[in-house]
């Protein structure tokens, strides 16, 4: 809750921060600059691309054109927030298939993934189509990213961690 | 005053009972009338205080205008991908409807859509309430004719279960309807003004809420 008119307490990755920003400075900006959290990156600036994707309140917002003042009292998750020792299902399966190219994306299509699979335990190709077309990879690891996300699947429903 | 029994009885070389007939049958079809103009009032419910099809008619095509232009179409897309821009080409990022209109997984209106307009160009429109209807109501207008459109938009089965009340409200009152005379840097608004397309809805209401017919496009 605001304790001064830009003085605002933010909830990233299960700590709580206090952040002294104008109320619609967007989102990344804060995470990135003010926080220093750098794994979430900055693509395009209007939603367009998927890189800046974290998770508000369980939701795969853009951080770019979301303003700060929208996350008051909310749950944000980063990448870096994602699990605590590397060990999410998606994370394991990205590793496994050596996903990344530049990797500039990366982090944002795995926040993505992590919301389908939250919300759909075993996704089709369609589903898959469905979640991550608005995530836009330049290298063209689209075919390595599917069949990551078919493992994290399998990963999380076998209930196995590896790491 | 008019004694229409003595106009009746009093016609030269008519028989009595001719008169009891055309009084007998003037009354039928009074009754009549007003039978079906009960059964329509309770089908659609408006107040027809100037009940004039022309009138509705011609309001209805105003109003036509505005529903079909893109800041009332695109939410009401023909398919279950929104629509974009003063050209409504098919949303960018492969945004789907969802069951409850709020699109899917990653994809969720308000992941990008903020409760207000961004500026700049191509920057996400925005409104608290932005989304599509749901699957079970979707509440087309993209390809409809005035003709069909104005019986959808009374089709309580069709309309998101509105009552002529609640459609008048929810063209009056209702925030989403209201964003679409604010648009975000670079679109258009719709070819009347919010002031006019409320009035054009009341007199087409007023009138009568009769659909325009069907051969009109």
């Amino acid at each position: 809750m605001p304790v001064t008119d830009n003085n605002y307490s933010l909830y990233i990755n299960h700590k709580k921060l206090s952040v002294d920003v104008p109320p619609d400075m967007p989102l990344l900006w804060v995470i990135r600059d003010i926080i220093g959290l750098t794994g979430t990156k900055f693509g395009c600036g209007m939603a367009q691309c998927g890189a800046c994707t974290i998770h508000l309140d369980g939701e795969a917002v853009r951080s770019c054109v979301t303003p700060v003042s929208r996350a008051f009292d909310k749950q944000i998750i980063t990448i870096e927030g994602l699990s605590a020792d590397g060990s999410h299902p998606l994370q394991q399966a990205w590793a496994e298939v050596n996903v990344p190219q530049c990797g500039y994306c990366q982090a944002g299509q795995i926040m993505s993934a992590a919301v389908l699979l939250r919300e759909n335990a075993e996704p089709t190709e369609q589903d898959i189509d469905d979640a991550m077309s608005g995530n836009i990879c330049r290298c063209g690891t689209y075919l390595r990213i599917r069949k990551a996300i078919h493992l994290a699947a399998a990963i999380q429903r076998s209930g196995v961690r590896q790491l | 005053m008019i004694n229409l029994k003595k106009i009746l009885l009093g016609l030269p070389r008519w028989p009595k009972r001719y008169g009891y007939l055309i009084a007998a049958t003037i009354a039928f079809f009074t009754l009549l009338n007003i039978a079906a103009f009960k059964s329509m009032s309770r089908s659609v419910q408006p107040s027809f205080s100037k009940r004039d099809s022309v009138m509705s008619k011609k309001a209805f095509l105003q109003v036509y205008k505005v529903l079909m232009s893109p800041r009332c179409m695109n939410c009401h897309p023909a398919g279950d991908i929104p629509l974009q821009g003063d050209d409504s080409h098919l949303h960018l990022q492969g945004v789907k409807r969802g069951p409850d209109g709020t699109g899917l997984y990653a994809l969720k209106c308000s992941n990008c859509h903020q409760t207000h307009n961004l500026p700049g160009l191509h920057m996400p429109p925005g409104n608290p309430k932005w989304r599509l209807p749901p699957a079970n109501m979707k509440m087309v207008f993209q390809g409809r004719t005035p003709h069909q459109l104005a019986l959808q938009l009374l089709d309580k089965k069709k309309n998101g279960g509105k009552s002529i009340k609640a459609l008048i409200d929810h063209v009056t009152k209702d925030s989403l309807v209201l964003g679409g005379w604010t648009p975000a840097d670079g679109l258009s608004k719709p070819p009347l003004s919010h002031k006019e397309f409320v009035n054009a809805f009341n007199e087409w209401i007023n009138h009568g809420a009769i659909s325009p017919d069907p051969e009109r496009k």
